[in-house]
């Protein structure tokens, strides 16, 4: 009888440990990054990546278009950003990828951005044309969406292996937005850019780390 | 007198006792603060809803637990009695009549009171389709929902389509909401307006409700959409006409920039799915 309770109970504690697992598993996500303030403590730097193919040295689904951080000079695959409250921050945008066009051309215009513009390659603009978007950076609880212009078809150099380097083809989009009060955010892409799945919104669409995540202001 | 009566009888009078104590609280202090509250005529029929719908239920949520309650107080085995095979159970025409008779008469009376109910509001705040069936008889200020994933955004087509990311209302008016989507199916549910309708992609969902005074209202999908469902949501408002026109007007300057590329007020719009797309 003692031998058949002792049994149970290890397995009962067995089946736990290894739901416990399951749930760490599931709820864990990539570190969050954290820029460093700039030395007036006012700002801090946001410089992002956007890639057709993540590639098999960031990630298992080597085809999955995404997002990439840089932290310290590398370039890392985590869309879960940690940033200050009440602080502009300055964000840069290295895209990559080519024109998917937006689904609903509203999305063309940029929102909640310090002066309502933002520069494509230096050129200030507030607006692209939708069929020319590659993807969204929005942050819609915050009020805050900038179209990302794809790389032409036909330019030369394009990238075929990610993190790209900067010889190759892409737009260098900028802006500055302010962060308000402390929370838990999320952040996507509103371009229907997952090539393969249905309507383009599923796969890297539909999972963190990729063309979604969130932005923890603290 | 109560040993002399049957289980039947005693549990009857059980469910009188405790409905005529229960139903006032639920006319009186339960139902006046049901939801959606009552932000419009809509919302405050649905509050009327729920209520008379928790009034029809509550004799038999009573019958229900005293005759629980009752059997395990009368029915219990003494201690240490064996297990014994119960009584077997056999016909009794008049429970079978009364409980046929008294949930017959319920349920007929709660299809007639919700067939009235869904016309006298113009739709209740549901989504009529395309060509709804009950319509408000004077002039609407139509606003079109536009779902997608995950966000609403909204369209004033008598405000030359200007399309916004925030749903402002002006007070006093009867509202046309048509609601559609651009990708997967959505449901609007403008909470204290008691408005919820789908948004089918390719469908114009209209659905009618009379804003009071001004006041905020919560916004929300209501049908599992993806990834970001459950962030969804936004604050809508219902302001004063002057201060409508105003807003509507600065929206206008500001989405100037992106008003040559939005397509021309459609009732449903079929996006090209994307270049992408599989």
């Amino acid at each position: 009888m003692r031998s058949k309770l002792a049994i149970l109970v290890v397995a009962v504690l067995a089946v736990a440990v290894l739901i416990g697992f399951y749930i760490g598993f599931l709820t864990g996500g990539p570190t969050p990054y954290r820029p460093v303030p700039a030395s007036s403590g006012r700002s801090v730097d946001l410089t992002l990546q956007t890639v057709a193919a993540v590639g098999s040295k960031l990630s298992p689904n080597e085809d999955w278009v995404s997002y990439l951080v840089r932290e310290q000079g590398v370039w890392r695959r985590s869309t879960v950003w940690t940033l200050p409250a009440n602080t502009l921050v300055h964000v840069t945008v290295y895209n990559f990828d080519g024109k998917s066009g937006l689904r609903n051309p509203f999305l063309a215009q940029a929102r909640g951005v310090v002066g309502g513009t933002f520069a494509i390659d230096g050129k200030s603009t507030s607006a692209i044309d939708p069929d020319d978007a590659s993807h969204t950076f929005a942050i819609p609880s915050m009020g805050v969406i900038v179209p990302i212009e794809g790389v032409a078809d036909d330019a030369p150099q394009q990238c075929d292996d990610a993190p790209c380097p900067m010889a190759t083809a892409h737009e260098t989009i900028t802006f500055t937005f302010r962060t308000g009060k402390k929370g838990h955010y999320r952040w996507q892409c509103f371009v229907p850019c997952a090539a393969g799945f249905v309507y383009g919104f599923g796969g890297p669409m539909q999972t963190v780390g990729y063309m979604d995540g969130y932005v923890n202001v603290v | 007198m109560w040993s002399s009566r049957s289980h039947g009888q005693r549990i009857a009078a059980l469910t009188v006792i405790g409905t005529a104590i229960v139903l006032p609280l639920v006319v009186f202090v339960l139902g006046p603060n049901m939801p959606p509250g009552k932000g419009t005529p809509v919302a405050s029929s649905q509050v009327t809803d729920n209520t008379v719908l928790l009034v029809v239920m509550t004799p038999f949520t009573v019958f229900i637990l005293a005759y629980l309650a009752y059997a395990l107080v009368v029915f219990r085995a003494p201690k240490g009695e064996g297990l014994v095979d119960g009584a077997p159970v056999r016909g009794h025409f008049k429970a079978q009549v009364a409980w046929l008779a008294t949930t017959t008469a319920a349920v007929l009376f709660l299809a007639i009171f919700g067939t009235t109910e869904l016309l006298a509001d113009n739709g209740a705040g549901g989504g009529g389709g395309p060509n709804p069936v009950a319509k408000p008889s004077g002039a609407v200020f139509p606003v079109q929902v536009i779902a997608q994933q995950w966000e609403f955004t909204y369209r004033y087509p008598t405000y030359g389509g200007v399309e916004t990311a925030t749903l402002v209302l002006p007070a006093g008016r009867e509202i046309a909401f048509h609601v559609t989507s651009l990708d997967a199916i959505h449901s609007f549910w403008a909470y204290q307006l008691g408005v919820k309708a789908d948004a089918n992609p390719g469908v114009d969902n209209v659905a009618y409700v009379r804003t009071k005074s001004p006041s905020t209202f919560q916004i929300r999908c209501a049908e599992l959409c993806g990834l970001w469902h459950g962030y969804m949501s936004d604050t809508g408002r219902v302001v004063s006409s002057s201060d409508f026109a105003t807003w509507i007007a600065a929206r206008r300057r500001q989405f100037a920039p992106v008003m040559n590329y939005l397509p021309k007020y459609a009732p449903s719009y079929a996006p090209d799915p994307t270049f992408r797309a599989g």
